[in-house]
């Protein structure tokens, strides 16, 4: 049995590189990891501590729930307290702050939220009140959207009626683009997420070095996997080349998971979204398509969303485009932490704040 | 403020927690005993020491691979006795049963806690039974109370870690939380992974009869909030900073293999038979040694120390990458991650 956590994380395979990376050269680098996911283990492991100083590792738009706008935050809180309506929604977006309340306040004053681990659970709620409406909260980068097309397909298939999904599902490619474009932070390189690459394949990133000069690899998400991306970044800059590498070959291949892109393709439309911190970016996100528009929860239940603001003071957004860190919000650790949070990087435990405040307050290197 | 409610992460051992007990409840009917914090407060009457302490169950699926809410009940106030170094002596037991409850669950429990009670040397002196409608209980809750007596040589708190003192784990973590959930969320994992749920009381007496009842200084059984937040508790209570080593935390695969998937960190996933020994370093080897002799400390490992304090109590964590990082108390509940 290949053992596939502790052979990435063996000392005497981490330090050696660990030490290449420190000797590398003196000049500045900076590379942004788009996954939320690597943005808690560089944290937990301490990488962004262990390499020096020169190479800053940012944090970008890599957490479905941090770039979820406040108006589809408001609009889901809404729909959770339509009468007669289950809301079904993953466990991290329970206690996301609303401009006025937040899932979990809702199911403590009694509105029927469940919290569900896939979107099977949630078709078996749906099956189980079948005088209930049950809708699902649909949250998620290209790994998530497949498993909620599915759903969407099986309940076409079974019948199910009172199932519908209330999309608010995002791409990754197109907000890299937009960072790019909008020049607002020197990347050297990206660390492109390991998940949504398994669906979408090394193909998706080609525009990065293409047609802006980019380099990217996809990595995997132990610290080994991680130091030697970030390598292979390095010797990519160094020899002046742009190239769309993949350090993570055990799962991700070119193509990526073409069942899975169909299944996205046959129920899911490519619209315009709105980031939080970025705006509207053309053609980022995913509604259900017209051919599936009975599973569509914003078509079949009204709500009035007119209010909402983003919390004031609040750097989420700065922090998802790599302008801020977590440190330099002045809410961080004071008027915002994980029990209060004020912004969603701080309640996610994929969000960028949430990994520093748990794992980066008070770090002293001592390697 | 006072618009506040209870939300679950109210109840989840963690910072919520800690200040829902010390800001609501114990501003209220805290008295000097209260204070102390400890698993089980401690009672003198004529010159005999008595442990006393109560716990309420609820567990969603109420049978998990390697136990049921029955001897999680019996097992976690037995715990909270032997923490203190108590002998257990009896346990009260209630049970607030929800209106259509099978009459063969509730045979089945009621073994278990005879079972689990027999193992443990403790008897089961006095009950109550409440019946609630459909409803406004979800199955069965069960609280359980116990006394203990405390030998006389033994003085443990969360308050004696001391400067110098080793940090000892009797064995791996987060097998109850994640046995639980992979079967609570139907997650249908495919791994061999029981709960640790255990009665500790024999455990604990045989580290006495290793080493010196003075050079044991905490006991503490990492239940909510898993091995991280028991440590900043200690660190808390006994005004230290300690200091591991992830490395040295003896994580069965299976599990680290589950919170890879569900984006969970192990040092928080909650533990029901395992305990954070703090130790003498002089008696170190011989407490790791013994713990090792018996059955439910095979695994044992020393995992750190305990420092002076700097600026304020804390828990440090040595990285596999050489780097130390802080080690907070859970915050909140732990979700898996959204991709």
């Amino acid at each position: 049995m290949v053992r596939l956590i502790d052979e990435f994380r063996r000392p005497e395979l981490l330090i050696p590189l660990l030490e290449r990376i420190r000797q590398f050269d003196d000049r500045n680098y900076a590379f942004m990891e788009v996954c939320g996911t690597h943005t808690v283990s560089i944290s937990r492991f301490g990488i962004r501590n262990a390499v020096p100083k020169n190479i800053r590792l940012l944090s970008g738009p890599g957490c479905p729930v941090c770039v979820t706008s406040q108006e589809d935050i408001d609009r889901a809180i809404e729909l959770a307290t339509l009468p007669n309506v289950i809301l079904a929604t993953f466990g991290d977006m329970m206690k996301v702050p609303g401009t006025r309340s937040s899932l979990a306040k809702e199911k403590a004053k009694g509105a029927d939220i469940r919290v569900c681990y896939s979107t099977r659970e949630a078709l078996e709620i749906a099956e189980q009140n079948p005088s209930k409406e049950v809708i699902f909260y649909g949250v998620g980068f290209e790994t998530t959207a497949p498993t909620v097309a599915f759903s969407v397909l099986e309940a076409k298939k079974r019948n199910i009626k009172n199932y519908s999904v209330f999309s608010v599902h995002k791409l990754v490619p197109p907000a890299l683009r937009a960072l790019l474009n909008s020049g607002e932070v020197k990347l050297d390189g990206f660390i492109l997420p390991g998940h949504v690459s398994v669906v979408i394949g090394l193909k998706a990133y080609q525009f990065l070095a293409d047609e802006y000069q980019m380099p990217g690899v996809v990595s995997g998400f132990e610290p080994l996997d991680i130091l030697q991306t970030i390598e292979m970044l390095l010797k990519q800059v160094k020899s002046g080349q742009a190239r769309i590498e993949n350090q993570y070959r055990r799962t991700v291949t070119f193509e990526g998971n073409v069942h899975a892109q169909k299944a996205m393709e046959e129920v899911f439309k490519v619209v315009d979204a709105d980031w939080r911190g970025i705006g509207t970016i053309p053609e980022s996100g995913l509604t259900i398509n017209e051919k599936y528009e009975e599973f569509d929860a914003s078509k079949r239940f009204e709500t009035k969303v007119d209010y909402s603001i983003e919390p004031p003071n609040c750097s989420c957004g700065d922090v998802l485009r790599g302008v801020k860190l977590p440190f330099d919000c002045k809410l961080f650790g004071k008027g915002c932490t994980p029990e209060h949070p004020v912004g969603p990087c701080m309640v996610s435990s994929e969000g960028a704040c949430a990994a520093y405040y748990r794992y980066d307050r008070f770090i002293n290197a001592e390697a | 403020m006072k618009e506040e409610i209870i939300l679950l992460a109210h109840g989840s051992g963690g910072t919520l927690m800690h200040k829902l007990i010390e800001k609501q409840i114990v501003p209220v009917i805290g008295k000097e005993k209260l204070l102390q914090l400890d698993d089980a407060a401690e009672i003198e009457i004529q010159k005999t020491r008595l442990a006393f302490t109560t716990d309420s169950y609820t567990v969603k699926p109420i049978f998990f691979k390697g136990g049921d809410i029955g001897r999680l009940a019996v097992s976690g106030t037995v715990n909270d006795l032997a923490m203190k170094g108590a002998i257990p002596i009896a346990l009260s037991l209630s049970l607030i049963i929800e209106e259509g409850f099978k009459l063969d669950d509730l045979e089945r429990i009621l073994k278990s806690i005879a079972e689990t009670a027999e193992a443990a040397g403790v008897e089961i002196v006095t009950g109550d039974t409440k019946v609630v409608e459909k409803g406004s209980a979800d199955m069965i809750f069960i609280n359980t109370s116990g006394v203990g007596i405390i030998p006389q040589e033994r003085k443990l708190s969360g308050s004696h870690a001391r400067p110098g003192d080793a940090v000892i784990i009797s064995g791996t973590i987060g097998d109850h939380g994640i046995a639980v959930i992979n079967e609570r969320e139907n997650l249908g994992l495919q791994i061999p992974i029981e709960s640790d749920v255990q009665p500790l009381n024999d455990l604990v007496n045989h580290l006495f009869t290793a080493i010196p009842a003075e050079a044991v200084h905490v006991l503490r059984d990492p239940t909510r909030g898993g091995l991280a937040t028991t440590l900043n508790e200690i660190a808390s209570q006994s005004n230290v900073v300690i200091r591991i080593e992830e490395e040295k935390i003896p994580i069965k695969d299976e599990v680290k293999g589950a919170c890879e998937i569900l984006g969970y960190d192990p040092l928080y996933v909650a533990n029901e038979g395992k305990m954070v020994a703090i130790v003498d370093p002089d008696y170190a080897e011989a407490a790791l040694k013994a713990l090792k002799e018996h059955e439910k400390g095979k695994d044992a490992a020393l995992i750190g120390f305990v420092e002076k304090v700097e600026t304020k109590p804390a828990v440090f964590v040595k990285t596999i990458l050489g780097t130390s990082r802080f080690l907070t108390m859970l915050t909140g509940e732990q979700f898996p991650r959204i991709c």
